[in-house]
């Protein structure tokens, strides 16, 4: 078996049915699977809403072990947009030069010391690190703060043996009270201030606020962007001859970024609260049941993506959504897009080839599907060019 | 070359030249407010919507249907509605003119 793959779990159940049931913690969830119908529901926020009880759209739901509502993606429009709009700016900020810089000098420094060790796990010394660096510039925090969180782990809600782990969640939530404590209204200074200077709607943003954006910015680029490095690093040392072409045609890279996103889709799925009884491709769906927006099998599609198994590094028309779609598309993107660009640049800067020693993949378990969504480890040795 | 205008929001001209590569490209580079190109032109991200001029939608042609599923779902698409990283510059674009939508 190659390791590098991410396969298609959702395929006969898409093309058959186009919708498949999982039950999360007695909540069950309607998975909606094909790429059209994905998006229609996640345009229609007035009968699919995200503004649930805390917690509820994820999968698996996270209500028994967090009141805090994730802002903005836990608020719908009227008032999401207002929020976006405070926030858009602030996350575009990946695109200037300066940013790109220090992010090109963090990666290239991380990329040097792990072709001086031995062997590394992509997981834990690589993706970790790069993450939680990176997350300093999104943040415009303290350099040394990286450290904090690579402390913490991978997984900030998780332990090896519970997908949610409250008590590790309680971390992350004091950490942030703390944080939002010490700091005060500076519109030039790193996040916590700038928000605690905002206003959305004419109010100044409460503590509750603050934190829901400020776990959301923590938590819902963390696995992702981890995933997304992981599964990159993974397929190059199956595929250098990948490197070598993207070395040859660099103008192919913002393509190659696109298709790996699309083909890895570092988040399976995100769920929506149905405000009142619909259906989805003739499927009927109950008011205050759950659906879930399935972009890992979207992204398969096959009636829109020629050859969606396969990875096609300069696929010109890709319209995924891996990073979601209409109003709540991810916040990160921008800084998630910036991160695989430096990373995709500096390794073929440095990297002649990577040998996996051994791996442990990360499967979840979706009802009747099995997902790999990226690797729990992943042991290899890279040699310099 | 071709001349393109972008009618930004607030009805204010932006005009640029390019020779070749896609229209999303060009208005990148001259920092076309509301062209913001995400996903650098895979019809991925619809944030290169424009509104051609009806008399000039002959002049650049219609959606391909992957384009068409992008942009149905868009709150501020009409039948003039293209993403402009699908709009190759061609000499006989010269003249056109594309309104930045939402
Ligand atoms: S640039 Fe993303 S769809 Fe045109």
């Amino acid at each position: 078996m190659k390791n590098y793959q991410s396969s298609d779990p959702f395929k006969e159940a898409r093309v058959s049915s186009g919708c498949a049931h999982m039950n999360d913690q007695d909540d069950p969830v309607t998975m909606i699977l094909r790429l059209k119908d994905v998006r229609k529901t996640a345009h229609n926020w007035k009968t699919f809403q995200s503004g649930a009880a805390p917690g509820r759209i994820v999968i698996p739901s996270e209500v028994n072990i967090r009141d805090t509502r994730q802002i903005p993606f836990e608020v719908d429009p009227p008032l999401h947009g207002a929020f976006r709009s405070l926030l858009d700016p602030w996350f575009k900020r990946p695109l200037k030069a300066q940013y790109q810089e220090t992010l090109a000098q963090q990666v290239n420094a991380l990329v040097d010391d792990v072709l001086k060790a031995d062997s590394i796990d992509v997981v834990e010394d690589f993706a970790l690190c790069l993450q939680s660096r990176a997350l300093t510039l999104l943040l415009n925090t303290d350099a040394d703060e990286a450290d904090t969180w690579i402390g913490w782990g991978t997984h900030v809600f998780r332990s090896e043996d519970d997908p949610l782990d409250g008590d590790k969640a309680a971390i992350l939530y004091d950490y942030i009270d703390e944080k939002i404590k010490a700091s005060s209204p500076n519109p030039e200074g790193d996040l916590y201030s700038v928000l605690l200077a905002a206003e959305v709607e004419g109010k100044k943003l409460t503590h509750e606020e603050i934190k829901g954006i400020m776990i959301l910015t923590f938590a819902g680029g963390r696995d992702t962007v981890i995933n997304a490095v992981t599964n990159t690093v993974s397929y190059f040392a199956q595929h250098p001859e990948s490197l070598a072409r993207l070395r040859n045609e660099p103008e192919i890279i913002g393509r190659a970024i696109e298709e790996l996103i699309r083909y890895f889709t570092p988040l399976t799925q995100m769920g929506r609260v149905v405000t009142q009884d619909t259906q989805v491709c003739e499927h009927a769906i109950k008011a205050d049941s759950r659906v879930s927006l399935c972009w890992a099998s979207a992204n398969r599609d096959e009636s829109v993506f020629e050859s969606p198994n396969d990875v096609i590094l300069d696929r010109k028309l890709n319209p995924h959504v891996s990073f979601g779609f209409s109003h709540h598309n991810c916040l990160g993107a921008t800084h998630a897009r910036q991160i695989m660009r430096v990373l995709i640049e500096t390794l073929m800067a440095k990297v002649g080839s990577i040998d996996i020693i051994d791996f442990e993949e990360n499967i979840e378990y979706l009802g009747e599907f099995e997902r790999k969504v990226g690797f729990h480890k992943l042991h290899v040795n890279i040699h310099p060019r | 070359m071709a001349k393109i205008t972008f009618m930004t929001q607030g009805n204010i001209p932006v005009v640029v030249e390019g020779e070749s590569g896609s229209v999303m490209a060009l208005a990148v580079e001259n920092n076309v407010a509301g062209i913001d190109g995400d996903c650098g032109g895979v019809c991925s991200c619809a944030t290169c919507h424009v509104h051609v001029a009806q008399e000039q939608y002959a002049l650049v042609g219609e959606a391909s249907e992957i384009e068409k599923d992008m942009l149905e779902l868009d709150d501020d698409a009409n039948e003039y509605s293209r993403l402009c990283c699908q709009i190759n510059i061609t000499p006989a674009l010269d003249g056109l003119v594309l309104t930045v939508a939402g």
